[in-house]
């Protein structure tokens, strides 16, 4: 650990140092402090899951990973750069981070490949050609053929959603954030977006999820944290952290959810 | 053909000779005297420029002042606020007096030929000044309603894919607002045009104004000169609001607003 983090401080990540790595994060609006000191690693590829009663801080935390959000002390490194800097350089960042929200925030003046096309071509100066060419694959990658010409009115909440996950892949992120990502979403397509997520992180990408949905998950996470009112109360693998909670915080959360 | 069209012109200005012959107050010269036409077409050229040009410079100050109602520097918001109040707040009449007996008088002036002082600008650049600011007032206001009307959370999404504040109010946040404030932009623009008319009190020479000197110098024109007057307008605001509509159908986005 404390190699990683000297060569971190250097500037000169490697893989095999944490992708993401946050200490004594603290964060307050106003009076209220939500996040009161958090810290954990999350590996190249590793797939983590957040969950935790509303209001504990989830959102928060994962939009002060790509800087959506300043914080008050501590540090978020990402790949190496501190997100905690005055002198932040945000385009090298989410450059590295995707973003996808609960509610898609699609644009609606573009279709579904201009909105995965805009960011490579109008941040990124990419050639338009190629940028669209990726885009039609991506497209496909989340099972949309077809709906390339279709403005986000015109597509249902789980086909939006999937855009916005294929336009944030378009900037050939290294790492994704997810906040409720199916929360707005009726039950039948939520499905459709997780399968989507779920071959992602098989693909090898490393995620940080928030999420409501236990079963998935379970069944994807390779870490899951569980917060509650800007603390990380308890922590662990899938397969321990559902049948071994200790808080007694935990316990009473898993009861109502499951 | 070109006899043809000689004839049918023939044919209107001895109608309109004999409704003259016939009814003394309803003498339409200008159908029928070269003189009074060619002043009748001059002030038609004239109003049309006039809201051509302020409608365009109206837009540009509504555009700019809207991006600076969003600025940093409170004092270039205070600076907007004022300009909005004072034009709002003020009869353009007024507005036009000012602007050409008050500032008019400390506008440098030129002689081209040793003798005559020209001001640089004239009467007709002094209201196409004060017009446009005027409209502009309005449009700066109708800007920044369409501008709050892009949820926040939109432009967040394009923050993470690294755009800059500027490149999201020039893709994102410009196209959308433009689109909900195409209504109150059309009102707006169809009073700009008829408010040319008050360009009159600085003599400048638009329809109104010709219309005047015309009927002064016939005082039997002059009913027919404003029903005449009625009708030009109609006309002119009738491409604006065709013109309007267009815009606003072409700009209407699948699945998206009314
Ligand atoms: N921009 C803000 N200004 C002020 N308070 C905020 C802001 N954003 C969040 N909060 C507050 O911070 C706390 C944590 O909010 P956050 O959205 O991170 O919770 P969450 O765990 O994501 O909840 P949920 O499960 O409902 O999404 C809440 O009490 C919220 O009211
Ligand atoms: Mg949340």
């Amino acid at each position: 650990m404390s190699d990683s983090n000297v060569a971190a401080a250097a500037g000169s990540w490697t893989p095999e140092q944490p992708i993401v790595s946050l200490k004594e994060v603290r964060k307050s609006f106003g009076d209220l402090e939500v996040l009161k000191g958090i810290t954990f690693d999350v590996m190249k590829g590793e797939v983590i899951c957040i969950i935790g009663p509303s209001g504990s801080g989830k959102s928060t935390l994962i939009r002060c990973i790509n800087a959506l959000n300043p914080i008050d002390s501590g540090s978020i490194r990402v790949e190496g750069q501190e997100v905690h800097d005055a002198h932040l350089d945000k385009l090298a960042l989410r450059k590295k981070v995707g973003m996808v929200f609960q509610q898609y925030n699609l644009f609606p003046h573009k279709t579904a490949i201009q909105n995965v096309m805009m960011a490579p071509v109008q941040v990124l100066k990419q050639d338009k050609a190629e940028v669209e060419a990726r885009a039609r694959k991506l497209i496909a990658k989340v099972r949309l053929e077809g709906k390339e010409e279709s403005y986000p009115g015109e597509l249902s909440g789980g086909q939006q959603q999937r855009v916005a996950i294929a336009r944030s892949l378009a900037m050939n992120p290294d790492i994704m954030l997810f906040d409720e990502v199916t929360a707005a979403l009726d039950p039948e397509t939520v499905k459709e977006v997780l399968v989507t997520i779920k071959e992602l992180a098989q693909d090898g990408m490393t995620c940080m999820l928030v999420t409501h949905e236990m079963g998935f998950a379970r069944e994807v996470a390779d870490h899951i944290y569980f917060t509650d009112r800007g603390v990380i109360v308890e922590h662990g693998p899938p397969a321990t952290f559902f049948s071994e909670a200790k808080d007694p915080r935990t316990q009473e959360f898993l009861g109502q959810i499951l | 053909m070109s006899d043809l069209k000689g004839d049918v012109i023939e044919a209107i200005q001895e109608f309109f000779r004999e409704v003259a012959a016939n009814n003394p107050t309803w003498n339409f010269i200008f159908f029928y005297e070269a003189t009074q036409w060619n002043k009748v077409v001059s002030g038609l050229w004239m109003t049309v420029q006039l809201s051509v040009v302020c409608v365009l410079f109206s837009l540009v100050i509504g555009v700019v002042g809207a991006g600076l109602q969003g600025a940093k520097s409170a004092v270039l918001r205070a600076i907007v606020a004022g300009y909005i109040q004072f034009f709002r707040n003020t009869p353009p009449f007024v507005q036009l007096l000012f602007f050409y007996f008050a500032l008019g008088q400390f506008t440098p002036t030129y002689s081209p030929d040793g003798w005559l002082e020209i001001p640089i600008i004239s009467n007709v650049g002094w209201a196409i000044i004060s017009l446009s600011f005027f409209a502009g007032a309005f449009n700066v206001e109708i800007f920044r309603a369409g501008v709050e009307a892009v949820p926040k959370s939109t432009q967040e999404a394009a923050e993470s894919l690294g755009y800059t504040r500027l490149q999201i109010y020039g893709h994102i946040v410009f196209p959308l607002a433009l689109r909900v404030s195409i209504p109150a932009l059309n009102n707006n623009l169809v009073n700009l045009v008829k408010t040319t008319t008050q360009a009159f009190v600085i003599a400048v020479p638009e329809l109104l104004y010709q219309s005047v000197t015309i009927w002064n110098d016939y005082p039997s024109a002059q009913y027919p000169m404003m029903t005449f007057l009625f009708f030009a307008y109609l006309a002119l605001v009738g491409v604006v609001v065709v013109g309007m509509n267009n815009w606003e159908r072409a700009m209407r986005i699948p699945g998206y607003g009314g």
